[in-house]
């Protein structure tokens, strides 16, 4: 990974399970941000932006759903 | 990469971020196409996608198998050749609902009468979004289009059913919301010996939402939330299919598939 990307995350990628989010790709449809349960992520400028980080559950629903492959789950498996 | 496993193993990632329009229910209903083919573990080298014309047939643009971008609607004439050339090909048809249904409706019944080994996923946007929104053969009755200013008149296709009748021995829909129940749909298309269709009811925010005041793609996500209905609660009780779309595994008959009963023949000859 980049220092680029990783600058974009905001994180490292030790932690077991992380939420990665693909700025150039987002296109700021809204779908994860609506079905986020505990919203984490928000709308800002037309793009996705993780807001709360710590409040993420891992439940995929965003990664589920995003038309353009911008948002998942990382980290150690 | 900044992606998932899966995207960065079978899509072709210099292409993305892809030209769908934000909130395209096609990004979504692809990405089921390629979890249930990494689910069955399948060699990329043996797997075919075909696609027609449309913003559907957009999608194996992107992703990295043996891909082929055909002509409008002729996408099940050129898959069932390839399905002849070689059978140990997994083919999958990826199709708009204008492509299979109008330019491309007798390709998709005879096909279907056939019964040829290829799994076929449509992506029914209700809509032909590429052109600039001109109502489709599955644009609901009384809904707008730029060519049904005053709304449609014709009455939609139901494709599984159209599917069904025509001889498809595997039938089932999901949604771009339902995106796991489509991609274990997909994953028994592609285990049926046969031919398999299913379709995945997308969204399109831009023509059909626009033009129709069904707001955002979040709010089309969840009208696809509140409006389908699995048809086994239907099967157990009528009443909850009442104003609904029926989901779910339609039907699922084996039957001799045609490059079989098609060896059957050379085999008699060649002792």
């Amino acid at each position: 990974m980049t220092k680029e990307n990783q600058a974009i995350m905001g994180e490292d990628m030790d932690d077991e399970k992380v939420l990665l989010l693909n700025v150039p790709w987002c296109k700021g449809c809204g779908i994860c941000v609506g079905f986020c349960p505990t919203r984490v992520l928000k709308l800002k400028e037309g793009k996705c932006v993780i807001a709360n980080r710590e409040k993420c559950i891992f439940c995929g629903q965003c990664e589920l759903r995003c038309p353009d492959n911008a948002i998942c789950i990382g980290g150690k498996k | 990469m900044n992606c998932s496993e899966t995207t960065s193993k079978y899509y072709r990632v210099n292409r993305l971020p892809h030209i769908w329009c934000a909130g395209c229910g096609h990004g979504t209903l692809t990405n089921t196409v390629v979890r249930a083919i990494d689910k069955l573990k399948l060699n990329k080298d043996e797997v075919v996608i075909v696609s027609g014309i449309g913003c559907s047939s957009r999608a194996p643009g992107y992703l990295d198998f043996n891909t082929l971008h055909t002509t409008h609607g002729r996408a099940l004439a050129f898959a069932t050749g390839i399905k002849l050339a070689n059978p140990k090909l997994h083919v999958i048809v990826i199709m708009g609902d204008g492509d299979s249904s109008a330019i491309g409706g007798n390709h998709l019944i005879h096909a279907a009468r056939r019964n040829i080994d290829i799994t076929t996923i449509v992506f029914n946007n209700n809509i032909y979004g590429m052109t600039g929104g001109q109502f489709s053969p599955t644009t609901p009755y009384g809904d707008l289009a730029t060519t049904a200013a005053y709304g449609n008149i014709d009455k939609p296709f139901d494709l599984c059913s159209l599917a069904q009748g025509a001889g498809a021995t595997y039938v089932g829909r999901a949604t771009a919301y339902h995106a796991v129940l489509m991609q274990k749909l997909i994953e028994k298309g592609i285990q049926n010996k046969g031919f398999s269709f299913i379709e995945g009811l997308s969204i399109c925010p831009t023509y059909y939402g626009r033009k129709n005041k069904k707001g955002n793609a979040f709010k089309m996500h969840s009208f696809l939330k509140e409006n389908c209905i699995d048809k086994k609660l239907v099967d157990k009780d009528p009443d909850k299919g009442r104003n609904k779309i029926l989901i779910g595994e339609f039907y699922n008959n084996p039957q001799p598939e045609y490059i079989e009963s098609y060896q059957v023949i050379i085999d008699m000859f060649q002792g």
